[in-house]
């Protein structure tokens, strides 16, 4: 008896089941963007908004620290804003190197509630692109947002977190 | 190359009739028998380096505050005695049972790929051998935890993490194919006559637990893969500044992992399944749910995963439903409790070493079973997570579960391999004291968990100190008890009463119609069933 058509199949099953490893990273992202879960928010640059609910008021907190190790110093100028649904807010945020190398930053947004992930748009975010910080060197960068008018009710106040990243290494390493 | 393989040439003619001598018999063999006392070996030698890692952790939480070990390579000693009893103690063993029994349990003359079964052995003590060789390496093995998850295992991992992933990607490879020659020894090797509802309930089990190897190792692998690039080839799966995220570790990792425990105790369930009837003296209770029950349970074990992440900040909806399938689990293995239960019920029951065991196994797995729906309860598992109760749990279901059905199967087939009975006051006193010591070191876990004592930290609050240290002396009883059990086999394996072919008057199946040992060579021509 040959054993090779279901030795065959076996191994596919083997190779598939590798790759779908692989698919799930991107299933991932999909799943989450759909369903809203994780608080993770898009890092593309929103449309601006048309709607303002003028009798609705929520609290957007924000926070930042750097990853351990990253030598940055990154403060919003303010603690926390009220804001209107589909008011275009701005804040100021100031990134600063305590480094003496010259190094680059990268910001990750994230959300809290996560559910509330997807009605937060930004229109200018120093974290749509990677900032590059000269030793020592302190930049003013501005974050414009609102909120969508669509914002579930029970969501009275939500936190942007930034969390930032030392990404010099990586780039040098992708560049080579 | 001529004289090579002239040599080999020479050396089937001779392993026709009986086995090569000397170490070649070993290094070249495509015996099943030959293969599966290889792995059955191995597997006893890692419970025993995984063993004396647990004295360590056991050692150094004697007492409350840092005696022995810095806390480095405590964790070390923690990643290193669940990676090695999980892959290299408890799936060895059972390859190494499935390799002597199946062929025979099935009446086919050997496994179905038997080049690529002495391939699949041979590259396990290189695995082995460089996760070992791991610990020595500037700033020592892994640390981060047999879960590996990022990005401790990434970021914060030492250098010598790249040996780690290979170890594990040859492991892997190695179940793989292991698990590919169970499939296709099973389906295309069953003697004319063994249709799938006579197949033992071991080779039903073994069938099903390979189908889950071969889903979820190469997930696995995928997994280490990626761990590999993101430290050393700047990808960004787990790292969020790069846009990946470490959430999604646990995600791959687990939807690995809980199938794994179950690969870990299904072939549990079949030895159990076989040796109570034959201590009975009666047929198994519900031969046919006893397949269908082991297979809902692999089916489900697919969509449980994420009961291990409900303190990852899932939302209500995702952690009702893993809750629930979770919980939906305890019906089939309910149903094979009560089965084996079934089965002793007004049997003529005999209390042989193998027996002990089962029994043994069937209280305790199930007080195991009980701990996992306590700890499937969503919002009773934010207390839980992470604490000695977790410990507790699983060390009831792998040790009094896993390595319990392992020592009855051992000792159910000892005299099978080797011709002689076991010295049966000697394995005796293993099992009481195993049974006695195991609860001494398991039990009060539960209560230290309950309590708040977090697992995997080498030191804890001084409340702790009296209930740590029975567990430690418990723990070096168990780990003692088992060197028993090295010379049981080994007594064994060198002389004793011989026995016939028919070891346990009680017992049925194909296995006990060969001599005693079993010949080199078994069911050449396929025998007849009835």
């Amino acid at each position: 008896m040959t054993h090779l058509p279901l030795l065959k199949k076996l191994v596919i099953i083997c190779i598939a089941m590798f790759a779908f490893a692989f698919a799930m990273v991107p299933l991932y992202d999909v799943f989450c963007d759909i369903t809203g879960l994780n608080g993770k928010p898009s890092l593309e640059q929103a449309q601006q908004s048309t709607l303002v609910t003028e009798n609705r008021e929520v609290s957007v907190s924000f926070t930042t620290h750097a990853q351990s190790g990253a030598p940055f110093e990154v403060k919003s100028k303010e603690y926390s804003v009220d804001v209107k649904p589909g008011a275009m807010r701005e804040v100021m945020f100031s990134a600063k190197n305590n480094s003496n190398e010259d190094k680059v930053m990268q910001a990750i947004p994230s959300v809290a509630p996560g559910k509330a992930a997807k009605y937060l748009h930004k229109i200018a975010c120093f974290c749509f692109d990677q900032q590059p910080l000269k030793a020592g060197e302190e930049l003013e960068f501005t974050l414009l947002f609102y909120v969508d008018t669509e914002l579930p009710s029970d969501v009275e106040e939500l936190t942007l977190s930034y969390t930032v990243f030392d990404i010099s290494e990586r780039l040098v390493a992708r560049n080579n | 190359m001529s004289s090579i393989a002239e040599q080999s040439n020479t050396n089937e003619a001779h392993h026709a009739h009986q086995p090569a001598r000397g170490f070649k018999r070993w290094l070249f063999t495509t015996n099943h028998k030959d293969i599966g006392s290889l792995y059955l070996i191995f597997s006893l030698t890692m419970f025993l380096i995984g063993g004396a890692m647990a004295m360590v952790i056991r050692a150094e939480l004697f007492q409350p505050g840092l005696q022995l070990v810095d806390p480095h390579f405590f964790n070390q000693m923690t990643t290193m005695h669940g990676l090695i009893m999980v892959f290299g103690a408890v799936m060895p063993a059972f390859t190494g049972l499935a390799n002597w029994m199946i062929p025979l349990m099935i009446g086919a003359p050997d496994m179905a790929l038997p080049r690529m079964n002495n391939w699949s052995f041979w590259i396990l003590p290189f695995a082995f051998l460089i996760l070992l060789a791991s610990l020595f390496m500037p700033g020592g093995g892994p640390a981060f935890g047999w879960t590996f998850y990022a990005p401790l295992s990434t970021a914060f991992s030492n250098d010598s993490t790249a040996l780690f992933v290979f170890a594990v990607h040859i492991m892997g490879i190695s179940s793989i194919m292991g698990a590919i020659n169970v499939v296709v020894t099973i389906v295309n090797m069953r003697a004319p006559g063994m249709t799938w509802m006579k197949l033992p309930l071991f080779v039903w089990t073994w069938l099903i637990t390979a189908f889950l190897l071969i889903a979820v190792m190469p997930v696995l692998a995928g997994a280490v893969t990626m761990v590999l690039t993101d430290k050393y080839f700047a990808t960004s799966f787990f790292d969020a500044a790069g846009g990946g995220d470490p959430v999604m570790f646990q995600h791959i990792f687990w939807f690995f992992g809980h199938p794994e425990v179950y690969i870990m105790i299904l072939p549990a369930f079949g030895i159990i399944s076989t040796i109570v009837p034959t201590f009975s003296r009666k047929k198994l209770f519900g031969y046919a749910s006893m397949v269908y029950a082991t297979s809902s349970i692999a089916l489900l074990s697919f969509i449980v995963w994420a009961h291990h992440m409900f303190t990852t900040g899932m939302p209500v909806a995702a952690e009702l439903f893993f809750m629930y399938a979770t919980m939906l689990i305890s019906v089939p293995t309910g149903v094979k409790v009560f089965n084996w239960v079934a089965t002793m019920w007004r049997g003529s029951i005999s209390f042989e070493v193998p027996m002990l065991f089962s029994i043994a196994f069937i209280v305790l797995f199930t007080l195991g079973g009980f701990s996992g729906l306590m700890l499937a309860i969503t919002p009773a598992d934010f207390q839980y997570h992470d604490t000695y109760f977790v410990v507790a749990h699983f060390h009831y279901v792998l040790v009094t579960g896993a390595v319990f059905s392992i020592m009855a199967g051992a000792y159910y087939w000892l005299p099978k391999w080797t011709g002689n009975m076991f010295n049966i006051t000697l394995a005796k006193w293993h099992f009481w004291l195993s049974l006695v010591s195991v609860n001494v070191l398991f039990f009060p876990m539960h209560f230290v968990g309950l309590a708040g004592m977090p697992r995997r930290i080498p030191d804890y609050a001084l409340q702790f100190a009296d209930f740590n240290a029975i567990i430690s002396i418990g723990g070096f009883a168990f780990g003692l008890s088992q060197l028993l059990f090295v010379v049981v086999v080994y007594k064994c394996a060198k002389g004793g009463d011989k026995v016939p072919a028919k070891v346990w008057d009680g017992a049925h199946g194909l296995e006990w119609e060969v001599d005693s040992p079993a010949p080199y060579h078994t069911f050449s021509t396929p025998p007849d069933i009835k």
